[in-house]
């Protein structure tokens, strides 16, 4: 009995404490994020934003969240009906299992494995499952045209967002996303020597995550709001965490890849003092406000330019940008290992 | 004990996506039912400690082969239940395929069971996981030992590629592109020009 | 030499960077917002809002039934019925305004010779029900009575400009 405690039973209930204390932060997080979108949008554009509910509008996630949590379930006639439910829960929980790998901290990761870049670059790539199929489910060909366009884009982008992953793992030498921080501890951020990635990994991250101005699959203005329109209540609530969910995974991904996770700016006196995971949090925070920040700038992109930037400019630009890195490594002798 | 539990319920629902995609009415749904029959075969690779092929198995597989599977089956208006209509004629030689497929599983197996020097006979080893992790036993065995058999692959899907362009590319005359470049290369002095208009002259 | 300076123009993205240093000075500027319905925006003194009925300051009705407004309202928003009051003054027995049909043009205080129709500053009177948009003589002279003040303000205000 006692083996059974200490073997099965206390082990899950680590676990299952480490997984509320990774999954809780980052729904509030994104609770804040869609309160913060409309207050830096709304002080672009000269607005105000939210103010009325709570001091600050504070509180208005939480209404806007009761409001959704109330409303009725409305499934298309003709919807395939399972498919139709199970697409908003995918693209909420793939959202949130790929945190499993992220190091917040030195040491405070959920599971240390040694293909964490790998599992990251898996998740992200499931991500267009969720899409597709609600766009397939609904029944409606607004629906489906942008569960295309949207499977189209995340397809094309990924291929640039894994060869920029590459550049990097040949200078760690590993994909656990640890050994990852670790390596730039011991030199510098990777965001320095290899800039010009982190700006296509920027960009092809807002084309994966579907935000403006690559924002074409939701595209209100010609597809009322593509793979979403049928979606109402709960499963539209899942489906709008699922965006901002993924926003911050992204966010967390380029902070782990280029801005040294959880490391101080410089290791000196007054930054070492702060904690890891504040810098890992600010680090995330200044990313989603360059998110933000980027859709009240930008237009939304025309479809064929879209392809045209991911597949003639990102390809090539990151696949050069593999042979030079290796070439680079190579000459100075700088493979790690 | 556990290892077993967890072995048995991704090979359970393995086979069971299995036959449910060559069982599935509708044929979105049977992609779909793939999809899942993939992702547990990528979690018995993890089971065997292959972590590298089970991530690989979901990024190529999952990712981006099962999603083109989508796209087609998507937008072709297939008739599944013509294509079925053959269905009887075409089941001996299913049979028989399915049957030679499965004899070859068993002697496969039936070699580890009764001539326990078999796996000795392999050129290359597998290295000792202890010591190195999965990508890099990989990565050696393909970048030496399997270096030209590997390069020859990437080979043929480069011809798959440039063929399939050929395939499609086509010119059309007289159609109207834009030239970014062109676009971006242009400035208001090149373009626009403020006139003093007198009234009732026109330009 | 123009074609480095393009190229190195279109690469290093200094046309996005311009623009979203524009967004982010914005981005610092104070807000112009006008917390509605806190605070409210300047009205003209000619600003058209819902209709009221006035009367005299000895409390007799202004409106002496000349029909004026219900023959120019373009919408034909109002409808009158008119008889002799006991004392024997032409006055409205029925003064009806369908909210629902009117644009707020204003013919109707222009056409009145004894200021007795106007438009109110008010423009928060929405309702629950489409009924209650179709306003009687009542509603109308309930409307005088509680924006009087504003109403003798207004006119007065715009008086010099007629």
């Amino acid at each position: 009995m006692a083996e059974l405690w200490t073997g099965y039973v206390w082990p899950v209930v680590i676990i299952i404490a480490e997984i509320i204390a990774i999954v809780l932060p980052l729904l509030i997080g994104v609770a804040y994020l869609t309160y913060a979108e409309r207050k830096v949008i709304g002080a672009i554009q000269l607005r105000k934003g939210p103010n009325t509910v709570g001091p600050f509008g504070l509180l208005q996630p939480m209404a806007d969240g009761a409001k959704l949590f109330f409303k009725e379930i409305i499934i298309p006639q003709g919807a395939s009906k399972g498919v139709f439910l199970l697409a908003p829960m995918m693209t909420f929980t793939l959202a949130l299992i790929a945190w499993a790998v992220i190091p917040v901290n030195a040491g405070w990761v959920l599971s240390n494995i040694n293909v964490g870049v790998l599992y990251l670059f898996a998740i992200s790539s499931l991500g267009v499952y969720g899409i597709i199929m609600a766009g397939w489910a609904s029944n409606s060909k607004y629906a489906f045209l942008g569960g295309l366009r949207s499977a189209a884009q995340m397809v094309s982008y990924e291929v640039s967002i894994g060869f920029v992953m590459i550049s990097i793992l040949l200078c760690v030498g590993s994909l656990n996303l640890s050994d990852v921080v670790h390596a730039q501890e011991k030199g510098v951020w990777f965001i320095i020597p290899h800039f010009p990635m982190f700006i296509v990994f920027y960009i092809s991250g807002l084309a994966e995550t579907n935000r403006s101005p690559f924002d074409l699959p939701e595209g209100e203005s010609e597809l009322v709001a593509g793979y979403m329109v049928e979606y109402s209540g709960m499963p539209f609530a899942l489906f709008f965490l699922g965006e901002y969910a993924n926003m911050f995974l992204m966010s967390g991904t380029i902070t782990t890849l280029f801005l040294g996770g959880w490391l101080p700016p410089i290791a000196v006196a007054p930054f070492t003092w702060v904690p890891g995971i504040i810098w890992f949090a600010l680090k995330v925070c200044v990313l989603l406000f360059g998110f933000l920040w980027i859709r009240a700038t930008m237009p939304r992109y025309r479809y064929d330019q879209l392809m045209r930037l991911g597949w003639k400019v990102f390809l090539p630009l990151s696949l050069v940008w593999l042979v030079l890195t290796a070439g680079v490594l190579e000459v100075f002798g700088l493979v790690p290992n | 004990m556990i290892q077993a539990l967890i072995f048995y319920m991704f090979a359970g629902i393995t086979v069971a996506s299995a036959v449910m995609v060559i069982s599935a009415r509708n044929p979105v749904h049977a992609v779909l039912f793939l999809i899942l029959a993939f992702f547990n075969a990528a979690g018995l690779f993890l089971l065997l400690g292959a972590e590298f092929l089970a991530m690989v198995l979901v990024v190529v597989y999952v990712g981006a082969v099962a999603v083109l599977f989508l796209f087609v089956v998507m937008l072709l208006d297939i008739n599944f239940l013509k294509l079925r209509e053959g269905f009887l004629t075409y089941l001996p030689t299913g049979a028989l395929i399915g049957a030679i497929l499965l004899v070859e599983l068993v002697l496969m197996g039936g070699s580890w069971k009764f001539a326990a020097d078999a796996p000795l006979s392999v050129s290359t080893r597998t290295p000792d996981m202890a010591m190195i992790t999965n990508t890099d036993a990989l990565g050696r065995l393909i970048y030496t030992d399997y270096i030209y058999l590997f390069q020859a692959s990437g080979l043929i899907l480069l011809v798959a590629m440039i063929g399939t362009i050929l395939l499609t590319l086509r010119t059309r005359p007289g159609v109207r592109k834009q030239n970014i470049a062109r676009q971006n290369a242009r400035t208001r002095e090149t373009s626009v020009e403020i006139r003093k208009v007198p009234s009732g002259g026109g330009i | 030499m123009s074609f480095f300076d393009r190229f190195a123009r279109d690469w290093l993205l200094t046309e996005i960077w311009s623009g979203m240093a524009i967004t982010f000075r914005y981005f610092l500027q104070p807000k112009v917002t006008i917390n509605y319905p806190f605070e409210k925006g300047l009205l003209s003194p000619r600003f058209r809002g819902e209709h009221a009925l006035r009367r005299y300051p000895n409390g007799e009705e202004r409106c002496i039934a000349c029909k004026l407004c219900e023959a120019i309202c373009p919408a034909q928003a109002i409808t009158i019925e008119a008889e002799p009051r006991d004392d024997g003054s032409r006055r409205t027995r029925r003064y009806d305004i369908d909210m629902t049909k009117c644009i707020y043009c204003g013919f109707c205080q222009e056409s009145c010779p004894v200021d007795a129709i106007v438009e109110g500053p008010n423009f928060e009177y929405a309702t629950e029900t489409r009924a209650e948009l179709m306003y009687d003589k009542a509603k109308l002279l309930s409307n005088g009575e509680r924006w009087e003040a504003e109403l003798a303000a207004r006119i007065a205000a715009d008086a010099p400009y007629r």
